[in-house]
């Protein structure tokens, strides 16, 4: 049913509606109204469970011992919380668990701040999880059924990377994915393994030289195999709704005959379209990507989508010493896949840096030289 | 005879302490059980892949997260209709009274229903013997070096079975491996109590310690017969009973078996003895 509601509250009664038998939150500053809308819903019996735990490490570790017992489980963090769950997130991912969280993108510290960028999640790349970029809160909350049927299904966690305020703190329209909706789309949790007194196993046990390295493969392949598990995943919940974006690794908007195309990820996409639509309108031929994958980076599809174009990547992230890492993984597709494209690289919106449409139309007309540039906006 | 939940074959040193101790625990506890597992030589020792010494379902994740791990679990199977199934985490001095504190601290606040066995070795063994906030005062460690300038660990030692207790959880308690009948008296007693439970387990380190791996029993009897360890009982924060060990040994004879106190002046020893004797007071 379509509402007009809270970001936030919006993402708490989707999580609430997927039926999670563990939620496990810890309200940092920077906090968003997930964890405390999840624990209003909690105390008012609409969720099982709620472990208030005393840090975000808690948090995750929590779900990690939940999603090992079959629990369904869910957290949400933000920027130093992510930090700080750093260690086991690797943890959750290389034990093949199953947890979801909503990831409520915020810069990192310092100076702190606690507004809107992707480092928090981007810093987390190489950590084994999926990430799912959102535009809307309409998006967001479409994502997060899918996000548990894909958790669940290949043992891979998975992250709902949402922006910090432009999407937590919004009021807007938001049709909330209800129950019986869910129940339609997302089975119960059965692993393949759990922890069980009944048929007691190992888990968690450390690999000497002879098969660590195995087992990283195995992870490593898995994640660059669920690009087809996100799209279908993607394609039942639009079957289901008529909701969909993209081909679920990610979006073209004017994108088939556009010769300049801005590429970027989570709600600053928003402008880049009405600005492309303001472009258009003057005739001009550009076009917008939305990355909504993020890991796995569906490099060969995105290189074949933008091939014989001039792309300017936008990145809420830097990579300190080196390139922009989406800009660095587009180009290292281009170069295998798809080599006549130019790809410029463009980092802004750090730590709530407003990017208005304007500054989206600046940056495609700057990428209409031959050179290919690397500015921060 | 009761089933052996943590079998042979693992990797413990000869004369393991912990070792020896889980098979106490887990024979008291029983089947009924998953066992959430600190990083250390608990989970060296009994879990490297394909093997491992656990005939009850076991989970590893990290050092420091054990308790908040455990609170996952036990949510969880409470959650999903399983009032049964107890979850018992083990864990080092060094992940309980120092790179977990907080998680643990947490999961005690919050009452959860978990039993959190510490194995108190006094030092991080697997690593090498580097010193922890459980190592005793003046003892010999890879980080509390005996040199011209310090001589041994400078500080004493926490008290984590009173800050555990002081969460007025429902039932703290400790004891020894020597004492095998404790053993199982209290992990049996916590397991009649829902809500958090705190073991506190002394178990012997030959390797870390340089005890004679013979006498590795002995050391964690004399201890008790000393009076440097006391095997007491908490419920809701306050004590509600305590071993006496009748005439108590002169702390030297538990001293002199180790490698890591044999420094000590006897003025140090003398002065170990005074402060085990003020810790009686009103005890006995």
């Amino acid at each position: 049913m379509k509402k007009t509601i809270e970001g936030s509250e919006a993402m708490a009664e989707t999580v609430q509606n997927c039926n999670p038998d563990v939620v496990a939150c810890f309200p940092i500053t920077p906090s968003t109204h997930i964890a405390e809308d999840l624990d209003h819903i909690y105390s008012n019996g609409g969720i099982r469970d709620f472990i208030p735990v005393e840090s975000e490490l808690s948090a995750i570790s929590a779900l990690i011992g939940a999603s090992a017992t079959g629990g369904r489980s869910f957290s949400t963090t933000s920027s130093q919380g992510l930090a700080l769950m750093h260690e086991a997130l690797f943890n959750a991912a290389g034990m093949r668990l199953s947890p979801v969280m909503v990831v409520a993108n915020r810069a990192l510290s310092a100076p702190l701040n606690i507004w809107n960028d992707h480092q928090d999640s981007v810093s987390e790349r190489d950590s084994g999880w999926l990430q799912l970029f959102c535009e809307t809160n309409q998006e967001a909350c479409d994502a997060i059924p899918q996000a548990f049927k894909i958790a669940e299904s290949i043992a891979i966690p998975v992250m709902v990377c949402v922006d910090g305020f432009y999407l937590t703190h919004a009021v807007e329209q938001v049709d909330v994915p209800d129950k019986e909706l869910i129940a339609k789309y997302l089975p119960k949790f059965s692993p393949k393994v759990k922890l069980d007194s009944q048929n007691p196993i190992t888990m968690g046990a450390y690999a000497f030289p002879s098969d660590y390295q195995d087992f990283r493969k195995d992870l490593f392949d898995d994640l660059n195999n669920s690009k087809a598990d996100i799209m279908r995943a993607h394609d039942e919940w639009a079957k289901l709704t008529g909701r969909k974006y993209g081909n679920g690794l990610f979006e073209g908007y004017r994108l088939e005959d556009a010769e300049f195309v801005f590429l970027g990820m989570g709600s600053v996409m928003g402008n880049a379209k009405e600005a492309v639509d303001r472009m258009r309108a003057k005739g001009e031929k550009v076009g917008a990507l939305k990355l909504r994958s993020f890991r796995p980076f569906p490099g060969e599809e995105l290189a074949k989508a933008i091939a014989g174009k001039k792309v300017a990547v936008f990145e809420k992230a830097i990579s300190l010493g080196g390139d922009a890492p989406i800009y660095t993984e587009l180009t290292t597709a281009a170069l295998e896949f798809h080599p006549n494209v130019v790809i410029s690289s463009f980092i802004g919106g750090l730590g709530g840096k407003d990017v208005t449409v304007e500054v989206v139309v600046q940056v495609l007309q700057k990428i209409k030289g031959q050179e290919p540039l690397k500015e921060w906006v | 005879m009761v089933e052996e939940l943590f079998v042979s074959g693992h990797r413990a040193c000869a004369g393991c302490g912990i070792a020896t101790s889980f098979r106490e625990v887990m024979k008291a506890v029983g089947k009924d059980v998953i066992v959430v597992n600190a990083t250390g030589c608990s989970e060296i020792v009994s879990s490297p892949y394909p093997q491992s010494a656990w005939k009850v379902p076991y989970i590893h994740s990290l050092f420091e997260n054990v308790p908040a791990v455990a609170s996952g679990v036990s949510h969880a199977l409470r959650s999903m209709g399983n009032d049964h199934t107890q979850v018992v985490c083990i864990a080092g001095d060094g992940a309980t009274y120092d790179i977990g504190f907080g998680a643990l601290s947490g999961m005690l606040e919050r009452n959860d229903d978990v039993i959190y066995v510490c194995y108190d070795n006094e030092a991080y063994m697997n690593t090498g013997i580097q010193r922890s906030s459980a190592t005793p005062w003046k003892a010999a460690t890879t980080t509390s070096q005996v040199g011209s300038a310090v001589k041994g660990k400078p500080q004493g030692k926490k008290p984590i079975l009173e800050i555990a207790a002081a969460h007025k959880i429902p039932y703290a308690a400790s004891t020894s491996v020597g004492y095998p009948f404790d053993v199982a008296k209290k992990l049996k007693k916590a397991m009649g109590i829902k809500g958090a439970r705190f073991i506190l387990l002394f178990a012997s380190c030959p390797t870390g310690w340089g005890l004679d791996t013979a006498k590795s029993i002995q050391a964690t009897k004399l201890i008790v017969e000393t009076g440097i360890w006391k095997m007491a009982e908490y419920e809701n924060g306050k004590m509600t009973g305590v071993f006496k060990p009748g005439k108590r040994k002169p702390v030297e004879e538990y001293i002199k078996l180790q490698s890591r106190f044999k420094h000590l002046t006897p003025e140090d020893i003398a002065a170990i003895q005074k402060e085990v004797d003020a810790s009686w007071t009103g005890l006995e």
